[in-house]
């Protein structure tokens, strides 16, 4: 009797210290667990060129790796402080309802069934996009419908597969497809002829096409069957987490619209004849950054260390680069694009 | 190798002959001893004129070695400057450059342990008390702690995670394929039972469905925050997997071995244990150890699943090098590179059973 009990005391007392940190972390948010751990947790890709990729010296860069990186100089003062996952179409909102990565900047779109099924919430949009064809020059295809009965190379788990349902069903057209998991295999079946057409976010068309050593072989289909809004995804239920990093953004997109760059913004911060509006995002007007739970300089550092959003888009897929995309719907509202981020103030 | 021995030593032994006659007797013996072998000799001959050439052509002489970027290749060779380049990255990962002594060493400290099971004379427990320390001092050496400086495991990839989770794997699947083996023969029903279904769970399951239980369940039933090491939880499936599958390979040793001799260990007073301990395990382990190193093969070749659950080992590197603007045409180097790593590791690992085999078959005669 006596050696049961103390069994039974061995084995209670790890299920009690369980269920405390049990209490106790489910009381803490994001930020503080953040500011704990000294680093920003961030789920990428891995794999989308101009998002998320390693280069040669083994750091990432992308622009998906620059939101967290801004993410991590407003909440901590450096954006070094990142530790990168590599997720998989199939992981990446799991690891992010199960706090194994506190952001999920992974190129993955805005839906309602994401948001109202799976336990995520969205920031904002970070890269409009949306679902474009490439085909082979020589097959002579002009528009969607000539593919009728034709085979299409794609990646599982994404919205594509159900877009091209949507479009084809539709209209009473037949295809086939060929699922493929790592994009250089996709592509490599697409230019080996193994399928008609390759359908993928056309960004990642455009960019993969300007990477090919023939790429007159190949054409781009005018058609964008979808609205692919790209952004990060946090955890649902932390809103402060959830402010931070969508006003990380905000204050990104704020910073090309006022002229701030990574260069003046040190310059614009001590100046006297600085509008209100930079004043109040740099932080020397206002207490925006203590309400959002961290300090007045946190859009400052991001500016500083990462760059305003047209910095960020020029160092990942502007014309220096080898993707040389057109910015398109994604320049500022002010040049008739769809990046308008509401006042910060 | 064999194949000449056998046949010099078997006819022509008593006059040694000297060894231009002994070379044309085994050439004329071996590859030409009638007309259909000669013809399927020069067959192969000529297949191997035809391709060895061309592929080391590609392959060495006309690759490109030395550049840092992708205008620096030769386009009529292979250019191997991925590799070159991003040589720390498939190497270290993403690990801290000034902690990379870390990584040697412990890449060293695995690599000994390889080198000292060829000694014969080296006393046993000392052996078994190395390979019992060495995943847990390799897992210090990366991660850090008490002492050394933390690195979070978040920048572990490339070889690295793969010859950690290959020699770790390795080291904790056997003992646990042992238990498992003998709890099956076990005369406690409970026991049986339960590693009846253990083990045959695991081996109905493939391996890769147990991969993304670890990566995407196990993390929901756990409170949230006490998410723990992805890296580790791999590593546990990866254990978990390979000792059932040792356990049975054990059990059919078990099985072999004569009743006499668990009879005499009774008549002599032993207990279960000690009857196990110096009895029966050191035999059915003397049997057993080609297959058991067939399967060390196979885990190290499983590791490189772990890049489906988003851990980049070598492969995850290799992939992320692939689309890689600059690299992006150079695939077949990358892949080329990848089978000949696993090429030496595992031929290596081969080679070694089969050392170990002729070992014993000495012993034995």
């Amino acid at each position: 009797m006596h050696k049961l009990n103390r069994v039974k005391l061995l084995l209670g007392a790890p299920v009690l210290a369980l269920l405390a940190t049990c209490v106790q972390t489910a009381q803490a948010g994001v930020l503080d667990k953040v500011k704990a751990h000294g680093s920003v947790r961030c789920g990428v890709a891995g794999d989308k060129p101009g998002f998320s990729l390693i280069d040669d010296k083994g750091r990432w860069t992308g622009m998906d790796v620059d939101l967290c990186r801004a993410v991590a100089a407003a909440v901590l003062g450096d954006a070094d402080k990142v530790e990168y996952l590599t997720t998989t179409a199939k992981n990446r909102f799991t690891a992010l309802a199960s706090g194994e990565i506190d952001i999920l900047s992974r190129a993955a779109s805005w839906t309602a069934e994401r948001i109202a099924n799976l336990g995520v919430d969205f920031t904002t949009v970070w890269f409009y996009d949306g679902q474009g064809f490439m085909t082979h020059a020589a097959d002579g295809i002009e528009k969607l419908t000539d593919l009728d009965g034709a085979t299409f190379c794609l990646s599982p788990g994404t919205t594509s597969e159900q877009n091209l349902e949507d479009y084809f069903g539709r209209r009473g057209l037949t295809y086939k497809t060929v699922v493929i998991e790592k994009s250089p295999e996709l592509y490599a079946a697409f230019q080996r002829g193994r399928c008609n057409a390759i359908s993928n976010d056309s960004s990642g068309l455009a960019a993969r096409l300007a990477l090919m050593n023939n790429p007159q072989d190949y054409a781009l289909l005018p058609e964008v069957i979808s609205k692919e809004p790209l952004g990060a995804f946090v955890a649902q239920g932390d809103t402060t987490w959830r402010n931070i990093v969508t006003w990380t953004a905000y204050a990104l997109m704020t910073g090309e619209e006022l002229g701030v760059t990574s260069d003046n913004v040190d310059q614009l911060r001590t100046s006297k004849t600085a509008s209100t509006d930079i004043a109040r995002l740099l932080g020397t007007e206002g207490t925006i950054g203590q309400s959002f739970g961290l300090d007045n300089d946190w859009a400052y550092r991001a500016l500083k260390q990462v760059g305003n959003y047209a910095q960020i888009y020029d160092r990942n897929l502007g014309q220096q680069t080898a993707l040389n995309i057109p910015r398109g719907l994604n320049r500022s509202w002010k040049d008739h694009g769809l990046m308008y981020a509401p006042p910060i103030r | 190798m064999t194949a000449m021995n056998q046949a010099l030593t078997l006819p022509l032994a008593p006059p040694r002959l000297p060894w231009t006659r002994r070379a044309l007797t085994w050439t004329r013996s071996q590859l030409f001893p009638s007309a259909g072998h000669s013809l399927l000799t020069l067959g192969v001959i000529a297949l191997l004129c035809w391709c060895v050439p061309a592929a080391l052509n590609w392959l060495v002489f006309d690759a490109t070695f030395v550049g840092e970027h992708a205008r620096d290749c030769n386009p009529a060779g292979a250019c191997w400057l991925p590799i070159t380049q991003r040589w720390n990255l498939f190497v270290y990962g993403f690990y801290p450059q000034a902690e990379q002594w870390r990584v040697t060493l412990s890449f060293v400290l695995a690599g000994s342990a390889f080198g000292l099971l060829f000694f014969k004379r080296l006393d046993r427990r000392l052996l078994l008390a190395y390979l019992a320390l060495l995943p847990i001092v390799m897992w210090w050496l990366l991660k850090g702690g008490a002492g050394l400086p933390e690195v979070s495991s978040t920048r572990f990839a490339g070889m690295l995670v793969t010859v950690f989770l290959g020699t770790a794997g390795m080291i904790f699947a056997l003992p646990l394929g042992i238990l498992l083996a003998l709890g099956r023969r076990s005369k406690l029903p409970v026991v049986r039972l339960l590693c009846v279904l253990y083990i045959e769970l695991v081996r109905s399951v493939p391996v890769i469905s147990l991969l993304f239980m670890a990566s995407l369940m196990i993390q929901l039933f756990l409170p949230p925050g006490s998410a723990f090491d992805i890296l580790l939880r791999v590593q546990l499936v990866l254990i978990l997997f390979t000792a059932a599958y040792m356990a049975e390979t054990l059990r059919g040793g078990l099985q072999n071995l004569p009743r006499g001799q668990y009879e005499a260990a009774q008549a002599l007073g032993f207990g279960y244990w000690k009857t196990m301990g110096q009895i029966i395990l050191p035999q059915v382990l003397k049997q057993s150890i080609a297959p058991l190193l067939t399967q060390f093969i196979g885990l190290f070749k499983e590791t490189t699943l772990v890049m489906i659950v988003g851990v980049l080992d070598i492969v995850g590197i290799a992939m992320s090098t692939a689309v890689t603007p600059e690299w992006v045409e150079y695939g077949h180097e990358i892949y080329v590179f990848l089978a000949i790593y696993f090429f030496v590791i595992c031929f290596a690992l081969s080679r070694y059973a089969r050392h170990l085999e002729q070992r014993m078959e000495q012993s034995r005669s």
